[in-house]
């Protein structure tokens, strides 16, 4: 059962170095916005780790020199301005350090303009549906079969026998790699939120609100999510597939709905 | 003083506690009415840990073994609402009750009957709330933060989870009165306002956080029930309201919440260390200083819990600065308790045990804390199990432990006998073990990507989440060992007055047991902590 029994804080630190373990560490995810956000996490982290180190330090020594069994003598202090003023100010750097980056980032994060590519996300209790804006393609999104089937007490089905168990979808979001798209949220009930952990974007469904959020895939691949806000008994069925393929896969998929759509549109 | 004080106690022997069941219902004693809140918040404590272990037995391997996602949800939703409001703020109470006035040298709290009330509802409020287990639809099951619209959803039980969470704010209200007005008016003579022990400070400060927010509450949730009943449109977005309000008005209580739930820790914890080090609490007044300016930043951080629902650029940066600087007063509190070690004479104790753990795992609690400032980053730790160890770090080994050291430190002078030192040392290391067995693993499954509050989980978060949940159960065990020491805590050897080696304060001047009325005539603060020296 236990494969990685590595339970550590330099265990944590490890996995920031080698930083290919998923299962212990935020992924660097594939856009420029999911490293910038990867290492604000990294640099945070080790500014506890430092700050950790001193404070736990101090705290050890005195744990193990000031003992009255070893026989110390209390001192008598009770404040030291100097030591005060210092432990006040020294804080204040540190965090001026850490904002300054972390604002720079989340402007970034903010800036949805000119995007190359609008996809409307709208949250289902438990679904996804997305249309391409200009394209004149929806589809829901749900849990695929496989995982349906396995999901049911009692069902007789292993989950470590079912491939991406509660992390696959019937028909996933299809994005061409490179392009900015810009994600427009929205829910038809409950709150939802829509999270892909590698893309680094998280932003809620809201009923009658909509939301925007965007990412720039570099790499392409499969990148898997879930629904991070709780909407219902079913919250934890509800994943997140974005398929990201090169720009000409990306035209050849639009063109196979545009001739599903016709051949819909005649069959009426 | 004492002697006479203890005279006078034997003269007024009608003035002792009544018969009967009637002696607890209608007692206006701060120590009775202490020890009730007490054994409330214990039998909660467990109720919710019993909550937490069907979620934990479920988590332990991928599928659905035992419940439906449907009673998962209640469960999660009970076990933070049991937890908050049943466990950690009534048990804070309770030893508010029993040693603010025994601190300041006053005869009892100020509004005694009052007292009486604000126990006596709580009770009642949760028997309502866990009666919704039982009604058609289960109990709420929208996460204790009650958002909208999923919680308008909630079946026959929405209408009494209003109610009791209406009783619950009323009854925290009432003893926040009470503590402000006992603190102001019945110090003894020469306690001026800087010289109170940290525990009542922080009580202090913690009371007027509960009058400030508690009412906020109420009101958010009142607009839930007129939503739900009377036709009004608040936070439903087809009727021209909005859900995110909801979350806005929940915040502002829900912030200053999380400090109520701390600062009376940072108190205990003040008062204990200091005993166990043979020295005076490092720099009092920057403590007092700190605490207060926690409480002034946690008014206008609340939307750190709101990065994720789409706020405007300006506002996320506000609440990302404001949030860091909450760092700043925080540390200067545990640098001032490693400084209060710093070159102490230092005994490890039972209640010195859990007050170290807390300052070392409450601290890594505050790195999360700070790690989720970050607003990028935290648009990625987010309703993931990332945040769920984060604030159970906070919780559990910091106000849950805190509350076990106040237990250990002050039961000599509540029950006259010293409780069994081994048990109490077996109880620590096993609680403290297992609690890092649990939540450590949860920070690696919420960087990896699982959400919070989910039945079943992908395969690869299978390692972690046994671990977890094998933590969890050992943690669970190891509380009946409390248990066992609070059913032999009269089985000792007798303690004396003081009880420990250098404690401070008023409390240890009077007889252990604290006899049932202290203080009728106000002890001379001066002179007593003089005696000590």
């Amino acid at each position: 059962m236990l494969r990685k029994p590595v339970l550590s804080l330099p265990g944590l630190a490890l996995a920031g170095t080698a930083s290919a373990d998923w299962a212990l560490n935020m992924p660097e995810g594939v856009t420029e916005l999911s490293a910038e956000t990867h290492d604000l996490h990294m640099m945070v982290f080790w500014w506890c780790v430092a700050i950790g180190i001193v404070v736990f330090g101090v705290m050890l020594i005195s744990l193990l020199k000031h003992r009255k069994s070893l026989g110390a003598q209390p001192a008598k202090f009770s404040h030291s301005t100097t030591a005060e003023v210092l432990w006040t100010a020294i804080p204040c750097v540190i965090l001026l350090l850490m904002a300054v980056p972390a604002a720079r980032t989340m402007i970034k994060l903010e800036d949805s303009r000119d995007p190359d590519l609008t996809v409307v996300a709208t949250a289902y209790q438990w679904k996804w549906h997305y249309r391409y804006q200009d394209e004149d393609i929806d589809f829901y999104s749900s849990l695929d079969t496989a995982s349906l089937q396995a999901r049911w007490k009692g069902s007789a089905v292993d989950p470590f026998s079912v491939d991406n168990y509660l992390r696959d979808v019937d028909r996933p979001m299809v994005v061409p790699r490179g392009a900015k798209v810009r994600l427009l949220l929205t829910s038809n009930d409950v709150l939802h939120a829509w999270w892909v952990p590698e893309l680094a974007i998280k932003k809620d469904a809201i009923p009658g609100i909509v939301n925007e959020t965007w990412f720039r895939a570099e790499q392409s691949g499969t990148y898997r999510g879930q629904c991070a806000e709780l909407c219902g008994k079913d919250h934890g069925y509800m994943p997140i597939v974005v398929e990201v393929v090169e720009p000409d896969e990306f035209l050849a998929w639009v063109e196979t709905h545009h001739e599903e759509n016709a051949r819909v549109a005649a069959n009426q | 003083m004492v002697t006479a004080a203890a005279e006078l106690e034997k003269d007024h022997d009608h003035h002792g506690p009544a018969k009967g069941i009637g002696r607890w219902l209608f007692t206006t004693n701060h120590k009775d009415i202490g020890t009730l809140y007490l054994l409330f918040s214990l039998v909660m404590f467990f109720v919710g840990g019993a909550m937490a272990l069907v979620i934990r037995s479920e988590l332990m391997t991928p599928g659905l073994q035992f419940v439906h996602p449907e009673f998962f949800n209640q469960m999660t939703t009970m076990h933070a609402l049991i937890m908050v409001f049943g466990a950690v703020m009534p048990a804070f109470v309770g030893l508010a009750n029993w040693m603010i006035p025994l601190m300041i040298g006053a005869p009892d709290m100020a509004l005694p009957r009052m007292n009486n009330w604000s126990f006596w509802i709580l009770p009642v409020a949760f028997s309502i709330l866990l009666s919704t287990l039982f009604m058609p639809g289960g109990a709420p099951a929208s996460g204790w933060t009650m958002y909208p619209p999923l919680v308008l959803q909630t079946g026959d039980a929405f209408p009494f989870l209003i109610f009791s969470v209406h009783l619950m704010g009323l009854s925290s209200i009432m003893g926040a009165i009470n503590i402000i007005v006992t603190i102001l008016n019945m110090r003894a003579p020469d306690m001026w306002l800087l010289k109170m022990p940290m525990f009542v400070w922080t009580w202090l400060i913690t009371a007027y956080l509960l009058i400030a927010v508690m009412p906020v509450l109420a009101g958010a949730v009142t607009m839930l029930l007129t939503d739900q009943f009377f036709g009004t449109s608040f936070f439903l977005a087809a009727g021209g309201g909005d859900p995110v309000m909801f979350q806005h008005i929940f915040w502002f209580f829900g912030h200053p919440e999380v400090y109520i739930m701390i600062l009376p820790a940072f108190g205990v914890v003040s008062e204990i260390i200091p005993t166990f080090s043979r020295k005076p609490l490092f720099g009092h007044d920057s403590m007092v200083y700190a605490a207060s300016c926690i409480a002034f930043l946690s008014f206008i951080v609340w939307a750190h819990h709101m990065f994720t629902v789409g706020m405007p650029l300006s506002g996320q940066l506000f609440f990302m600065f404001a949030t860091m600087l909450i760092a700043v007063p925080t540390g200067v509190k545990i640098f001032n308790w490693v400084a209060t070690m710093w070159r102490g004479a230092m005994t490890f104790e039972t209640p010195m045990l859990f007050s170290l753990a807390f300052v070392f795992l409450f601290t890594i609690g505050g790195f999360s804390g700070l790690m989720l400032a970050v607003a990028p980053a935290d648009i990625q730790y987010h309703d993931s199990y990332f945040v769920v160890a984060h604030f159970h770090y906070v919780l559990v080994p910091g106000s849950i432990f805190a509350l076990m050291a106040a237990a250990y430190f002050w039961l000599p002078k509540w029950t006259g006998h010293m409780y069994s030192e081994s048990a109490g040392r077996l109880h620590f290391w096993t609680s403290a073990i297992f609690v890092n067995l649990t939540f450590f693993p949860m920070h690696f499954l919420g960087l990896a990507g699982m959400p919070r509050r989910i039945p079943d989980y992908p395969t690869q978060f299978a390692d972690f989440n046994w671990m977890a949940s094998v933590g969890a159960l050992g943690f669970g065990l190891s509380q009946l060992i409390f248990v066992y020491v609070l059913l032999t805590a009269k089985k000792g050897a007798r303690a004396t007055d003081r009880v420990w080696e250098a404690p401070r304060g008023l409390e240890w001047t009077v007889p252990s047991p604290a006899p049932y009325h202290t203080f009728t005539t106000p002890p001379k603060a001066r002179i007593e902590e003089e005696s000590f020296k």
